[in-house]
Order: C-alpha cells, then structure tokens, then sequence
C-alpha cells in the first residue's frame, strides 16, 4: 500500500515512501533498489526524524514479522526485525518467558528496539535492550551478511546496538528472555507532593522492586512542582491471576485541532493526580495495561492533531540531577506549555554494549508538547542549556530538535559509529546532527 | 490433533492464518513455490507451537506435481480437516490485454489451476468423509469491472466453482467455504495505491477466515463490510456502471 510513513510524533510532517520488506532475503535487493540513501523503518514508533531517511524512501521492515526459532528451555528468542515487542510477549508469556527490557510501548519492533538500544522501567536492575541482545543478522551494501555479537565482529555489534539504523538493515535479532511464574504484576503506587518525595521514594523502593518509574504533574507549580505518581513493580508469584484488558480503541482519523491541550492537560492533571493514593497501596494487574497502558488506544499520537508533537527526554547524572531536573520542571511550569504525559525515572549504573546508547547513571525526565505551542521556539533552548550544564543529554530516538554541538559533545562515540555507517544508509536526524 | 493443508502458504493472508492454527497446536502441511519461503514460514509456526510441520514444493500449474503432493498429504490413510486454497497473483491488466499467452497464463494460475486442484480436494475429502476446503476467491469476482477484468474473471470462476462444489457436497460431511477479501496489506497489494481507510490487515482477514471455517460459513466477505459494498456494486444499473470505469 502507497501512504506516507509517520514518525510518532508527526513532526517533522515528512512522509515517507515505504518500500515494504516482506522477506529477509529480498532485503539486499530492496536496499540496492531504494532511493539513497535511505533507512530502516520499522513500526513508526520513533518520536522525530530519527526514522525518516533523507531520500524520504523507506525500507519498511514491519511485515517481516517472523520468529525463527525459539528455545523454551534456555528461553532464547530469535526472530526478524519486524516483530513487535508485544507479538514477542503475546507469545512468550504463556510459556513462562519475558522480555527483560520492555519500553513504554509494546508496538516498537525488535529492529527498532535494538537500533534505539530501549530501556524500560528496570533499567536500574537490566540495563537496555542491548544488554539481552545476543546476536544480530546484519545486511550492509558494502558486504556480505553478517552476524554480529559481543564475539563476533564485535565492533560492528557495538556500533548497531543503539546506532539509529545507520550500520546496516537489522534483519533478525537473537535475544535471551528472562523467567516470569506469572501474567499478573504486583505494583504499589504512591504519589508523592515534592520533587525530593520522588528522589526519597525511588531511593528507598527502586532497589527493592523490579520496575520503578513515575508520572510527574508537569503544570504544578509553587509548593506543588514537582508532585507526581510513583510506581514500583514485580512480577507476580505463581498462581496469580490477572486478565488483559478489553478491546483496544483507536483514534480513526486525525482531528483539526488538538484534544490534548492547555485545558484538557490542566483538567487531567490534577485530578489524576488526586486520585493517587497518598499512601502505599499494593494491587494485582495484568501485564499489558502496567506495561503499555496507551496501546489500548491506537493511534493516540493523533490526538495532538495535526501538527503533531514532541517528546523532550533527557538523562541528568545523579550528581546534577536533583537541582537540574528541578530547574526544569520550573522552566516547564513558568513557559505554561502544557504536557500530559511526564515521566521521571531513575537509572542504573548497568553499561550498554552500544557506543551510542543514551541512558547514563542517573534520572531521566521525559515531558511530551503539543507541536501547537511551538515549543522549539522559547521553551526548548532554556531547556537544553539546563541539560548541556548539568552534563545529560538528550535521547535521539525522541529527538527532532536538539543542537548538533551538544549532541557531539554528549555523545563523544558518534565519530566511531559515523565511520561505520553503510553508505547506502542516512537518517534525517543524523544529518542534522553530524553536520 | 487437527491437520491443515495450506496450498500458497508463503501469501501473507495464508500464513497469518497458519499462525491461529499454530497457536491451537495443529499439524500443518505447507505448499508452494518458494522452498525457501516455505522454510521461513514453517519456522515461525513452529515457534507459535505448531505440533508437526511439513513442506512441499509446489507450482500449482503442474497437474503432475497436483497429483504428487495429492497422493504424499493422503498417503497411509492419513486426513486433512481444513484445506486451505490461497495461491493466486495479481494481472497486470494491460500486459493481458497486450499479450494472450499473459491473459491465459494468469487464468490458468488463478482460476485453471484451483478449479483442479480443489476439485482433487473435493473427492479426497468426500472418501474421508469429513472435512473443510476453503478457497481464497475475491470481492473482484462479484462483478467484471473495467480496473481489474481479467483478476475478477478468473476469481469468478472459482467463486461460482466453489458455490457450485459446495452444493454438491452437502450432506457429504465435507464443506466448502468460498473466501472473498476485500483490499488486504499484502505483496500483491504494496505497489497500488489504495485509500488506507479501506485497506485491511492480514491479521484481522486471517481472523476472520479461521472464525468462517470453525462456524461452517458458506462465504465470507473480509472484512464484513465488502459485503454490502458488493451489494451496492452488483445492483449499480449496466449503462451507469460502464461509465463508472470502477
């Protein structure tokens, strides 16, 4: 089917041609064949440019969703790019498997999940995605197939694992899975007043619980900046019971203006917020809504209209990241850009294997603005200044706006990963960052 | 256990609906032309927890090798309980029109080669006394239109072959199911441009076709609505519907 492709947050608007990749043997031809340069696409789930190609020709790895083999004994996965986390989980659940790393959504694919190098809400405990890929089917214009792993042409792995698509098309992944006794998840959620409240809860709960994360109150201010809603997790033991959730929605077409807006946003928030327990409270769910409460409604991303949005997420080390994501919140809360979706995460010290990755030791802060309020224009520089002073940087898989320079700067290894870009290959995000 | 015979079982819809049947641990014997297509697909149903999985090379325009595989399924009184018929390809129209060996050779694939195929399914099927044959046809075979002519005619002869096939079993045990997709996200499809609206995905047609074999329904429009859009372009007046060019 000729459309245009989207990235997720629709902005930039640039569609792309999708030339569709149904096998993994017609992937080297498709390559040749495409408009150069151009770039794996896989789900549409990056937030930015990260997925368009400058040739605006896509290879769209999607429909070449197979799995290829499956150990239930050592809980080893091995599939094409083009299967979606949540296939491979719908799958593995039942046999007692998980997926060690899970992101915010279950609709990435695998390709997609390894070239972002993801993390999920235990990164303090499992890293990234790259930590738990064990090898990878590599298809380069300048080469023949290669498999590539932490042994086996490990430079290249290294380059792949968080490398944006740029080393080559991804086209099977193997990754170890890790053992679960049960669907269900056990969570406890608070919600805290102050932005310390967030940093004393995460200290004290994140080591003890798998999952650990937090929606902030973005548009809180004076003595309520900072206030949010903080979640820990753990699988559930054997024998518990949960169910999916229902029939997911969607959002059938785009509408003229946007539904997630100042109001609508200043609405929500507190009344979300309210609703939270103050103290402690436990309870069993199943683990596609604790997961990715937003797949159920399908094509979300369009009720920021047509203009789309962005998703401004960085990482701050532990020793600025109190006052610097304070100094964020604040910026936030005084420019009066509204944002629904704020999320505040600590992570661990676990390294990637990939030169690019983003997460670093500390606390990452994720805010989502509706591309109506222009927020490139006064918001976004207070904000990277506070970023590049406190040493973070900012995660390019969300990224359609951050200054080359300090992408250079925070991500010293892009150099390495540029010189082992396939030729035939580019991305809009990293022409704009690389210039 | 339930076994399933798939004849184009690298088709998109074909294997999408393989992987329902993988997940209720069927046995599974897979057809087509592309061995090595066939070995990525049985590998995947494989993971999805299909119980016994075999592959056969197969171009559906040998008669001989219709008879080969025919005889290898049923061989040791073994039995099949859905057959499932997809292969089939999309005409360039205009190449047909231009080159009569092309309109024949694309008939002969999509509806020639069905027709013997199923009717070999049909007498199999009848001797065991039991079981469902379902045959992808098309909402294209409902009515000839300017766009797609020489696809609609050879779909409407397996359509009416099926109907047909499916009267005269009644009461063998054996039922036949004639299968009409509507616009499916498949190869055959990627070069169209079709409106995205309308355009289906294989996981729900595959959906749909399963639910059809497990009810015994007579035929299945997928998605549902193709039903009353056929409607609607069968009742269309003749001097209107030639100017239509749909």
């Amino acid at each position: 089917m000729k459309h245009g492709l989207l990235s997720w947050g629709r902005y930039p608007a640039t569609p792309q041609r999708a030339r569709p990749v149904y096998w993994r043997d017609d992937i080297r031809q498709a390559l040749f064949e495409a408009a150069k340069p151009t770039l794996p696409f896989g789900n549409g789930r990056a937030y930015g440019d990260g997925c368009y190609a400058p040739s605006g020709e896509v290879l769209h790895m999607r429909p070449a969703d197979r799995f290829i083999s499956a150990d239930w004994q050592c809980g080893r996965l091995r599939a094409e790019a083009g299967i979606t986390l949540a296939e491979i989980l719908h799958l593995c659940v039942p046999r007692g498997w998980f997926l060690p790393v899970v992101p915010g959504t279950g609709l990435a694919t695998l390709g997609g999940a390894i070239a972002n190098d993801v993390h999920g809400k235990n990164h303090h405990r499992r890293g990234t995605f790259g930590c738990h890929t064990l090898s990878i089917d590599l298809i380069r214009s300048d080469s023949s197939n290669l498999t590539c792993s932490r042994s086996e042409n490990a430079e290249l792995f290294a380059a792949t694992v968080g490398g944006l698509g740029l080393t080559g098309v991804i086209a099977a992944a193997e990754i170890q899975l890790m053992p679960i006794q049960s669907a269900a998840m056990a969570t406890i959620t608070q919600r805290f007043n102050r932005l310390e409240d967030f940093f004393a809860l995460s200290s004290r709960l994140d080591g003890a619980h798998e999952y650990g994360v937090a929606w902030v109150d973005c548009m809180a201010s004076g003595r309520n900046r900072g206030r949010g809603i903080y979640i820990a997790a753990d699988h559930a033991g054997p024998g518990t019971q949960a169910h999916p959730a229902r029939l997911a929605l969607t959002v059938p077409f785009t509408p003229p203006v946007a539904l997630i807006n100042g109001l609508s946003t200043r609405a929500f928030n507190p009344l979300h917020w309210h609703l939270a327990p103050a103290r402690e409270r436990r309870a069993i769910t199943h683990y596609a809504p604790y997961f990715h409460p937003l797949d159920r409604v399908l094509s979300w991303n369009r009720l920021y209209g047509r203009k789309g949005f962005q998703q401004f997420q960085c990482v701050l080390p532990d020793s600025t990241a109190q006052d610097g994501i304070a100094e964020i919140l604040r910026a936030v809360s005084v420019s009066g850009l509204a944002s629904f979706l704020t999320v505040l995460k600590r992570f661990g010290d676990m390294v990637s294997p990939g030169l690019l990755s983003f997460p670093i030791k500390g606390v990452t802060l994720a805010i989502d603005f509706a591309q109506a309020d222009k927020p490139e224009r006064a918001l976004f520089p207070v904000l990277d200044a506070i970023v590049h002073r406190a040493g973070g940087r900012l995660y390019p898989a969300k990224d359609a706006h951050m200054p080359a320079a300090h992408f250079q700067s925070a991500y010293p290894h892009w150099r390495h990963v540029e010189r082992m870009r396939d030729p035939a290959i580019n991305s809009s995000l990293w022409e704009r960052l690389t210039r | 256990m339930t076994r399933i015979l798939i004849i184009g079982a690298t088709s998109t819809i074909a294997s999408h609906c393989a992987r329902l049947w993988a997940a209720r641990e069927a046995e599974i014997v897979l057809a087509g032309r592309n061995m090595s297509k066939l070995e990525a697909v049985a590998a995947d149903l494989a993971a999805r927890g299909a119980q016994r999985l075999t592959c056969h090379g197969l171009d559906v325009n040998d008669l001989a090798a219709q008879r080969l595989l025919m005889e290898a399924v049923f061989a040791d009184g073994k039995t099949v309980d859905i057959a499932l018929v997809a292969h089939g390809e999309l005409p360039d129209e205009a190449a047909c029109d231009a080159d009569p060996g092309t309109a024949s050779g694309h008939f002969t694939t999509n509806a020639t080669s069905t027709i013997a195929l199923v009717s070999t399914l049909a007498a199999r099927l009848r001797a065991q006394g039991k079981g469902t044959i379902a045959v992808i046809s098309s909402v294209a075979g409902d009515r000839g239109r300017a766009s797609n002519a020489h696809y609609g005619a050879a779909k409407a002869a397996v359509s009416t072959f099926c109907d047909g096939l499916r009267a005269r079993l009644s009461g063998s045990g054996v039922h036949v199911l004639t299968i009409k997709p509507g616009m499916v996200a498949t190869p055959m499809t990627a070069h169209l441009d079709l409106p995205p609206l309308l355009v289906a995905s294989p996981t729900r047609v595959a959906r749909d076709i399963c639910r059809a074999i497990d009810r015994k329904k007579a035929t299945l429009y997928t998605p549902w609505w193709w039903g009353w859009i056929m409607f609607a372009i069968r009742l269309v007046p003749e001097p209107l519907f030639v100017r239509l060019k749909l």
